[in-house]
């Protein structure tokens, strides 16, 4: 295999998918980038990044534990992601301290998380590279059949995300109204947190836990700069994510370097654009007029 | 240190035998005395700031910083410098990014999240290019920074480490009475000429130096827990800081001794995971104990509510 760019831009977009894996790989990515986007954008509303990175970490011990003991890793990632949920769920509904004692529960949660994949993987005297792959593998190497899991996934997450969002987002953006106004504040907190922990764990079971996490928080952290308006905030996110998925796979196809570098700095760049776009002076051209 | 593991003597003699001389025994090890001196010196200043990440509600800035060591470290690796000097470097300069980025040197969870989930990416730019360079293509190094190797360090790795958790430590005692200040009350604080923005950005650099070179016994991944859950579990029992602070630095040094010797009784389990499982045990036990005497409390506050209106 020797991919080289040309000045033939048609052909070098067709050459991307001479090969099956590379095929894959974007309907992967684009399943991924598309439903980390969407529930990213209500974890970056609700500022529970840290949960929704334990989340995508999860799926480590999860997977491990379930190599360990011989069973399908799906129910390893399952069992260990809505364990963490219920965990961080249940600390932030009874702490005295609110938040002071939430993010300590959430770091015990993800560090002992690890630390639970770390005695898996030594007690199977698996290589511990593949924890490197678990952690942060890309989008080359996905069967017909992961990419099945991964829509049928994001179908389901996104039907119950559907399903619950004006309540949601009434919640997310002032809790103290909408539990006022008898909207279930307690128990969305809870779904969303289940929603999100499944949502990260099963997607980052096929790509690896850093591409999950940077496709859901740096795009809807870009769009919440840029956009005010709820439902084209959350569109802008997910053009963002498809986009840079996309160049990035393609970046990664024509150059030796990982994938999850090219995705995570595309993105990073674009947020960092977004963040000088929003502290420009006023009386330079491109200037925000909203306030 | 595979030659350890697979004698399982050395677990009998410490199940069975008295314990004093199971301890002696265990200590006539060189590596597990290092791994003892110099885990004491990445827990005691590990404990402290544990307490302050917690007041302050830095936990994620810690992650942060974790995940930024492993960058630093497989950098230096990349470029075949010290592995050492890289940690540093990215921790102590990740910290003043936050710091700066964040509003009055205190980071917002999206601003976090944002700079780190770019310092992974980074991390997986220089794990490839380190893997590549070795001509095995083994990835051990990139495993030692993520999950630690604290049985592997030697006397001079130990004593060093000893002298910079030393001089976190002191620092960090040094400027414990004003950041607590202004961690309580920040505009008091400010009112009363406390420099704020300085002791915040001394605290993250603090916090930098420490999770550098906790990198090395507990790993990139695994330094959340020790800067998590010993400042937890003394919020929960405590609400006097200088006995917080005490007893967060009594957790975290408790956690790593015990979870020392239970790696090596069971030399199946890696040291990391011990550490890792008493303190979170410890905190599980902490937190039900406590939610359960706050019901049992609260029920007898409203019995004697009730009982002059019945």
């Amino acid at each position: 295999m020797d991919p080289h760019l040309t000045w033939n831009l048609y052909r070098d977009v067709t050459q991307l998918f001479d090969y099956p894996f590379m095929v894959n790989a974007y309907r992967a990515g684009t399943i991924v980038a598309v439903t980390a986007a969407i529930i990213g954008w209500f974890m970056v509303l609700r500022r529970q990044t840290f949960a929704g990175h334990t989340f995508a970490l999860v799926s480590f011990p999860g997977a491990a534990g379930a190599i360990l003991i011989g069973v399908s890793a799906t129910y390893g990632f399952f069992a260990f992601s809505i364990c963490a949920a219920l965990v961080i769920a249940a600390s932030s509904r009874s702490s005295r301290g609110g938040y002071i004692e939430e993010s300590a529960v959430i770091g015990t949660v993800q560090a002992l998380g690890l630390a639970f994949g770390f005695l898996f993987v030594s007690l199977s005297h698996r290589n511990v590279s593949g924890a490197q792959a678990l952690l942060f593998g890309g989008l080359v190497g996905i069967t017909n059949d992961q990419v099945i899991q991964l829509l049928v996934g994001g179908l389901v997450v996104l039907a119950i995300v559907g399903f619950i969002w004006r309540p949601l987002l009434f919640a997310s953006v002032d809790p103290d109204v909408a539990a006022a106004r008898g909207v279930p504040v307690q128990v969305l907190a809870v779904v969303f947190l289940l929603v999100l922990a499944v949502a990260a764990a099963e997607a980052s079971q096929v790509t690896g836990s850093l591409l999950v996490f940077a496709l859901l928080v740096l795009p809807p952290a870009t769009a919440e700069l840029l956009v005010e308006r709820p439902g084209l905030s959350l569109l802008t996110a997910v053009a963002i994510a498809l986009l840079v998925t996309w160049l990035g796979l393609a970046m990664s196809y024509y150059n030796d370097y990982p994938i999850g570098f090219h995705i995570t700095s595309l993105a990073f760049g674009a947020y960092l654009l977004a963040q000088g776009w929003r502290r420009l002076p006023r009386w330079t051209p491109f200037a925000r007029t909203s306030v | 240190m595979d030659a350890f593991r697979e004698d399982f003597r050395m677990t009998q003699i410490l199940v069975t035998a008295n314990p004093i001389s199971a301890v002696s025994d265990m200590l006539s090890h060189p590596f597990m005395r290092y791994a003892f001196i110099s885990g004491t010196g990445i827990a005691v200043p590990a404990g402290l700031l544990s307490y302050f990440i917690v007041l302050r509600r830095q936990v994620f800035t810690g992650d942060a910083l974790g995940h930024a060591a492993f960058t630093g470290a497989l950098a230096a690796l990349a470029i075949g410098a010290d592995l050492r000097l890289g940690l540093f470097a990215i921790t102590v300069a990740g910290g003043l990014l936050l710091g700066v980025l964040g509003n009055k040197a205190r980071a917002d969870d999206v601003v976090i999240g944002s700079f780190f989930a770019w310092m992974l990416g980074l991390g997986v730019l220089f794990l490839s290019i380190f893997t590549a360079s070795q001509s095995a293509g083994n990835g051990a190094g990139g495993v030692r920074v993520l999950f630690g190797s604290i049985f592997g360090l030697d006397l001079v790795q130990a004593q060093v480490s000893v002298a910079i958790g030393a001089g976190i430590t002191i620092a960090l005692l040094a400027m414990a009475r004003p950041l607590l200040f202004a961690t309580i009350d920040e505009a008091v604080a400010e009112a009363r000429r406390i420099p704020v923005r300085l002791l915040g950005y001394t605290f993250l650099v603090l916090v930098g130096l420490g999770t550098g070179q906790a990198t090395q016994a507990v790993g990139a991944l695994l330094i959340l827990g020790l800067l998590a859950t010993p400042g937890g579990i003394a919020q929960r029992l405590t609400t006097r800081p200088y006995v917080g602070l005490l007893l967060s630095c009594l957790v975290a040094v408790g956690s790593l001794w015990v979870g020392l010797t239970l790696s090596y009784a069971l030399p199946s389990w890696p040291p990391s995971f011990s550490i890792l499982a008493v303190a979170s045990s410890a905190y599980v036990v902490v937190l039900v104990s406590s939610n359960a005497m706050r019901i049992l409390a609260s029920r007898g506050e409203s019995d004697m509510l009730l009982d002059p209106v019945a």
